[in-house]
């Protein structure tokens, strides 16, 4: 499991770097402020919006959706963990990882 | 500044933030809002976002070091979880209420707060208080550890009180973005008594789960700026681990403390600038 959250780690990195490179090439000249707080583009909140503007090569897009595949590592871990307990036959720890992973699921869900 | 010399500048700026953070053992989060709010003028919603996706890669990656040997008890961090990860999307909804000014003084508490935290205690081994033990025995959530002596039994006592505990790191999680992982400590290893090994382990990788939980709801409300996010956790992640290496290679006691200092005075900073109302 330690060595699947870091792969998970890396790879996420690695995706991270990819879309800042392209971000930068791209937009490096221009001038973003972030002095005054004005939410994101739908397309860059939600998972599905993610999707499809990385599949359009959109830079952004593409680190916003490694910054899923980072939020994924701990929610595997939590997964894992449920099959873990569940082949150690402790239902108590089964429920209780269902409940985290319940919330984790809440939280990712676009009723925000 | 372009967004090359700005992303550059944060990149360089992150790096120093999570060397810092792990060489205090205070990690990179607390230290990454004072900074992009203060010296790089960044809106602390923003700020907040990016360090918590900053938290989660910092986790998960120093989480997998510790999983194999033998110390972080996951069934005590997965019940505690619950209240974390409840606490966490309390936090992150409430963010959206409350103003930025507020954020900023309670981060500047919380700053102060965990550079004078009270250090580990060293509790008599096998001292329990019948009570409480019982409870964790009802829950199963006994455990042992390796030692040169052995394997060393424990069970964690005041367990309620350390899910409150818990429930509040998790609200901190989730208004600040910072991993809590001080609190949570404090909660497993003064409160309910667990070895400290046992608890920072634990700690580590509960620091994520609770990140990932309010990382939800921030990315929906758009809190979360990738052409940010992006610097922010890559330099995090370089400087924790350089700060890792050197941990374990040098002795860092001055070192420690100066950074100490200084995650203090951004404190007052950050409670003063919110004061101001500049933040």
């Amino acid at each position: 499991m330690g060595g699947l959250l870091r792969a998970g780690v890396i790879l996420a990195c690695g995706i991270m770097f990819a879309g800042g490179v392209l971000y930068l090439l791209r937009h490096g000249g221009e001038h973003q402020s972030w002095q005054s707080f004005h939410s994101e583009p739908a397309a860059l909140r939600s998972i599905a919006g993610i999707w499809h503007a990385m599949l359009a090569g959109q830079a952004r897009a593409i680190i916003q959706f490694s910054a899923l595949v980072l939020i994924a590592t701990p929610v595997m871990r939590v997964a894992f963990a449920v099959y873990g307990f569940a082949r150690q036959k402790r239902w108590l720890f089964v429920a209780v990882s269902l409940i985290v992973l319940a919330l984790l699921g809440a939280g990712l869900s676009e009723r925000g | 500044m372009n967004n090359l010399v700005f992303s550059s500048a944060v990149l360089g700026g992150s790096i120093v933030a999570g060397f810092v953070g792990s060489l205090t053992g205070l990690g990179g989060g607390v230290v990454i809002v004072p900074l992009l709010t203060i010296a790089f003028g960044v809106n602390i919603r923003y700020a907040i976002g990016a360090s918590l996706v900053s938290v989660i890669a910092t986790s998960s990656g120093a989480a997998s070091a510790y999983v194999r040997d033998g110390f972080s008890n996951v069934r005590i961090g997965m019940m505690l979880e619950i209240a974390t990860a409840a606490g966490a999307l309390g936090g992150a909804a409430l963010a959206a209420h409350v103003p930025t000014s507020k954020l900023a003084m309670l981060l500047g508490v919380v700053l102060i707060g965990s550079v004078f935290a009270p250090s580990h205690k060293e509790q008599a081994a096998g001292a329990q208080a019948s009570g409480s033990k019982s409870l964790a025995a009802r829950l199963g959530l006994e455990g042992v550890y390796p030692s040169p002596q052995g394997e060393i039994a424990y069970a964690p006592r005041r367990i309620p009180f350390g899910f409150g505990m818990m429930g509040v790191a998790g609200v901190l999680s989730g208004l600040l973005g910072i991993g809590s992982g001080a609190v949570k400590v404090l909660a497993m290893d003064l409160a309910m008594a667990l070895p400290f090994k046992v608890s920072t382990t634990t700690s580590n990788f509960m620091i994520g789960v609770t990140a990932a939980a309010s990382a939800g709801i921030y990315l929906h409300r758009g809190y979360i700026d990738p052409a940010l996010a992006m610097p922010v956790t890559l330099g995090v992640i370089a400087g924790s681990f350089t700060g890792a290496m050197l941990l374990k290679n040098a002795d860092v006691h001055r070192l420690r403390t100066f950074f100490r200092a200084v995650v203090f005075v951004l404190g007052i900073e950050m409670i003063w600038n919110g004061w101001k109302g500049a933040l």
